[in-house]
């Protein structure tokens, strides 16, 4: 026992007195809320309905396409449906689940701080996505129906003539309304980061999640507030008699595919590194690891960030105007940095004592489907090969690959970090047969996709009269669909089931961060008090100070529990 | 060697993306198999058996460099790889046939200039392209509306049809046949049905089938056919005398 354990740094101790925080409760609560707790619940509960919706629209896709002449919906409804659900699913759940509901919640319990930087700006935020959702879904109580030119409003098909109807500027609306939503929570972040952390708490003891969230942050404010100038010309464009994007009057419609996807290629980052953060703090705690290679974690985060701005053009690499190595090299290289995450996931679990709860069965189901989507994803980068995938269902399965694994991603961080901010955690048999259907589904819906795009399946295809053959890959396609649905179901059924039944306890999984110091949920500003912050894992060191992170070279026998290590202190 | 779900195709670069193909994909398998490999081991290896605390290991330096420096190496590989291929594909060689494809909402119209030959369709009129093999064949490729995507799976290449631009590219065909294309880029309602097909035949047959549009039933054909597109492609945006270049 060389080590002395730090006393607990008190901040406040108050027997009960200021514990409650005196306001409205109930539904006045919600409405008037600028904790970051309550606004984080509002979005979760709004991003996971968001997820149910977008969902649904999916199995509707997918039953249509069981059949070359599918009949279950119009080819009207059917384009109206592919945008939708591309259209909720990244613009509705997975960003602000990701950064609204998550990081909202965890980012400033992680390090240390009372609230968001600026509270009723996140509010605000909230207000914006919620109105923003519903203005965009509203497109399907207009006459003309909802926005139908696919997620990516590729002009000039998304243009006045092309696309009249209230729909798609319902569309228009919704999209700058969450987008500013973004910003606000883009600058929010970052102010909470940079100024509001705990005493101790460098930048190089800040957990992964949050240098993810971090990095995020600072995505968006780049890439947001193009996508919000590529809708107002967009929308001027439709209704004010501007020409950037229509060649009648002399403007370029490649060029909204220029503004869309600097923001696009960005925003795939924007949605994945939130997960990412989430699962390397879920396989951390459950190997009883400190992250490997947490610094070249955090440098491989940055890399991506970086690359990510200069790779947009890949995603126009068949339109021919911009057929620029440069932009070939910069998509490949993100390999290596993503790669890096790969085998530091790996390096993690290596010589732990892992322990499968649902979290870290998602987070295991996440890093095979991510290896999938990501290996895949290498193959886009080269145009010869971009040439003939480009447009069809290889790269539909490629990014569902990648999607589906940021759902893995999401639900093993509200099995993690719901109990924490709910104070009880959810029933783990539902939850494990909720990984094993999502897991089987996931690879029975994507793999057919993969087969079905090489062999000349294009895209946004209601249906494919001559090619009677691909029927058979689409109903596997659309079984591992159903089997997907199911498992949301019994996500839901496990919500019902475990409702306040298994009380948390401040630190169920022996986790290692800051959050998992305060009470399960935490108090109003969240903290009575605070560890000594000298690692990324104050709570772990609090809890195990003879196990602090080794560096490289440094051995020391396996140690056995002894009797001076309590769990909680 | 597997294909890896890819086919060889029918022109010279097509074969050449197809090898590059199966390049890409022996990387991917086997980066895949020692990744899922090492997860498996680690996941059956390290399984919790007590409350013992592992090692707290963090940072093993030489590894870390390790998994840097090698992809690097592959990515570069498959960087140069990806450059041969690609300026084979793009490359515009001097040629004696032109095709002139406009692709619009919902169909194909292809016109041979020089020659009185033209073939236009809509949605499951499937038009059929007729090129001549062993042949430089040079395209020029634009939209009169929105954007569509050329694509014709035994070439191995899709291009976009884009409006107000000339996209061109030149495909040599090695095999007779027909095969089967359609449009690939979302274009409104029809898109699932904008289909057209292509025949390759010999030089022979082409020259019989251009001269099959000389006598006066063919010119008739034509201009009737020609008429028709006209009226439809006037309803379009613009017309094709008001394109101009951007970007090339």
């Amino acid at each position: 026992m060389t080590d002395v354990l730090d006393p607990p740094v008190h901040v406040e101790h108050h027997d009960g007195g200021h514990e409650e925080h005196h306001g409205p409760t109930g539904i006045l609560n919600w409405l008037t809320s600028t904790d970051h707790k309550v606004i984080g619940l509002s979005y979760t509960v709004t991003s996971v309905i968001m997820l149910v919706i977008g969902g649904l629209f999916a199995e509707i896709i997918r039953g249509q396409l069981a059949t070359p002449n599918g009949t279950l919906v119009s080819l009207a409804q059917y384009n109206e449906l592919f945008t939708m659900h591309g259209s909720v699913m990244i613009y509705l759940f997975a960003g602000p689940f990701a950064f609204g509901a998550l990081a909202n919640i965890i980012v400033p319990i992680q390090i240390g701080a009372p609230d968001m930087a600026f509270p009723r700006l996140n509010a605000l935020s909230y207000w914006l996505y919620l109105t923003g959702s519903i203005t965009m879904l509203s497109g399907f109580f207009t006459a003309g129906g909802a926005a139908n030119f696919g997620w990516v409003g590729y002009a000039p098909l998304s243009n006045s003539l092309n696309t009249p109807g209230a729909g798609a500027d319902l569309w228009i609306g919704g999209l700058l309304l969450t987008g500013f939503s973004a910003i606000f929570t883009g600058v929010n972040l970052c102010a909470t980061i940079f100024y509001l952390r705990a005493p101790g708490m460098t930048m190089f003891r800040m957990p992964i999640f949050t240098w993810n969230m971090l990095v995020t942050a600072i995505l968006i404010l780049l890439a947001f507030p193009v996508l919000t100038a590529g809708l107002v010309m967009l929308y001027a464009d439709r209704h004010f008699g501007t020409h950037i994007f229509s060649v009648a009057g002399g403007g370029v419609p490649v060029l909204w595919q220029h503004i869309f996807w600097f923001w696009g290629h960005p925003e795939v980052y924007i949605l994945a590194l939130p997960f990412f953060g989430m699962v390397t703090e879920v396989i951390a705690v459950f190997s009883r690891k400190p992250v490997f290679g947490y610094k070249g974690m955090i440098f491989a985060t940055l890399t991506i960030a970086a690359l990510s701005l200069g790779v947009w053009a890949h995603h126009m690499f068949t339109t021919g105007v911009v057929l620029l190595p440069f932009f070939s090299i910069m998509s490949l290289l993100i390999a290596v940095p993503t790669g890096i995450k790969m085998f530091n996931w790996i390096g993690t679990m290596w010589k732990g004592q892992i322990w499968f709860s649902t979290a870290m069965l998602m987070a295991l189901g996440f890093l095979f489907t991510f290896l999938i989507g990501g290996l895949t994803g290498i193959y886009l980068a080269s145009p010869p090969l971009d040439f003939f995938t480009h447009d069809t269902y290889f790269v539909i399965a490629h990014f569902h690959s990648v999607v589906m694994a940021l759902v893995f991603g999401g639900m093993a961080g509200l099995y993690y970090w719901g109990p924490k901010f709910t104070g009880y955690l959810l029933n783990e048999k539902f939850g494990k047969m909720q990984f094993w259907l999502l897991f089987i589904g996931t690879q029975l819906f994507t793999i057919p996709l993969y087969i079905l795009g090489l062999d000349g399946m294009p895209r946004r295809m209601a249906v494919y009269p001559n090619d009677p053959q691909w029927k058979t890959l689409n109903d596997i396609s659309t079984l591992g669909a159903v089997l997907i649905g199911l498992s949301t179901v019994l996500f839901v059924i496990n919500i019902v089931v475990s409702w306040k039944k298994y009380p948390a306890g401040d630190n169920p999984w022996d986790a290692q961060t800051l959050e998992w110091f305060t009470t399960s949920p935490p108090p109003h500003h969240n903290f009575y008090r605070l560890p000594q912050i000298r690692s990324e894992r104050p709570t772990w060191d609090h809890n195990h100070p003879n196990y602090r992170s080794l560096q490289h070279g440094v051995h020391e026998g396996v140690h056995t529990l002894d009797a001076t290590e309590e769990s909680h202190v | 060697m597997p294909r890896f779900g890819a086919s060889p195709g029918v022109t010279d670069s097509s074969k050449s993306a197809f090898h590059l193909w199966q390049g890409f994909s022996i990387a991917a398998v086997i980066i895949g198999v020692l990744t899922v490999a090492l997860m498996l081991w680690a996941v059956v290896r390290y399984r919790r058996k007590g409350d013992q605390i592992p090692e707290q290991h963090q940072y093993h330096l030489p590894l870390e460099v390790i998994y840097t420096v090698v992809p690097i190496l592959i990515v570069f590989g498959l960087f140069a790889a990806t450059l041969v291929v690609e300026n084979k594909a793009t490359a515009n060689p001097k040629t004696s046939v032109t095709i002139d494809v406009n692709a619009f909402q919902w169909g194909w119209q292809f016109l041979y200039p020089g020659t009185n030959a033209l073939v236009y369709g809509q949605t499951t009129q499937s038009p059929v392209m007729v090129m001549p093999v062993d042949t430089n064949v040079h395209f020029n490729l634009t939209s009169t509306d929105v954007m569509h995507g050329f694509y014709v799976r035994a070439f191995n290449f899709s291009r976009y049809a884009l409006p107000g631009v000339v996209n061109t590219f030149t495909i040599r065909a090695q095999n007779t046949g027909t095969y089967f294309g359609q449009c690939t880029q979302l274009c409104g309602l029809y898109h699932s049905l904008m289909f057209f097909r292509v025949k390759i035949v010999s030089a022979a047959d082409y020259a019989k089938w251009i001269a099959s549009f000389n006598n006066p039933a063919g010119i008739a054909a034509a201009a009737a056919a020609l008429k028709t597109t006209t009226a439809e492609l006037a309803s379009g945006v613009a017309s094709k005398n008001t394109y101009t270049k951007f970007g090339r």
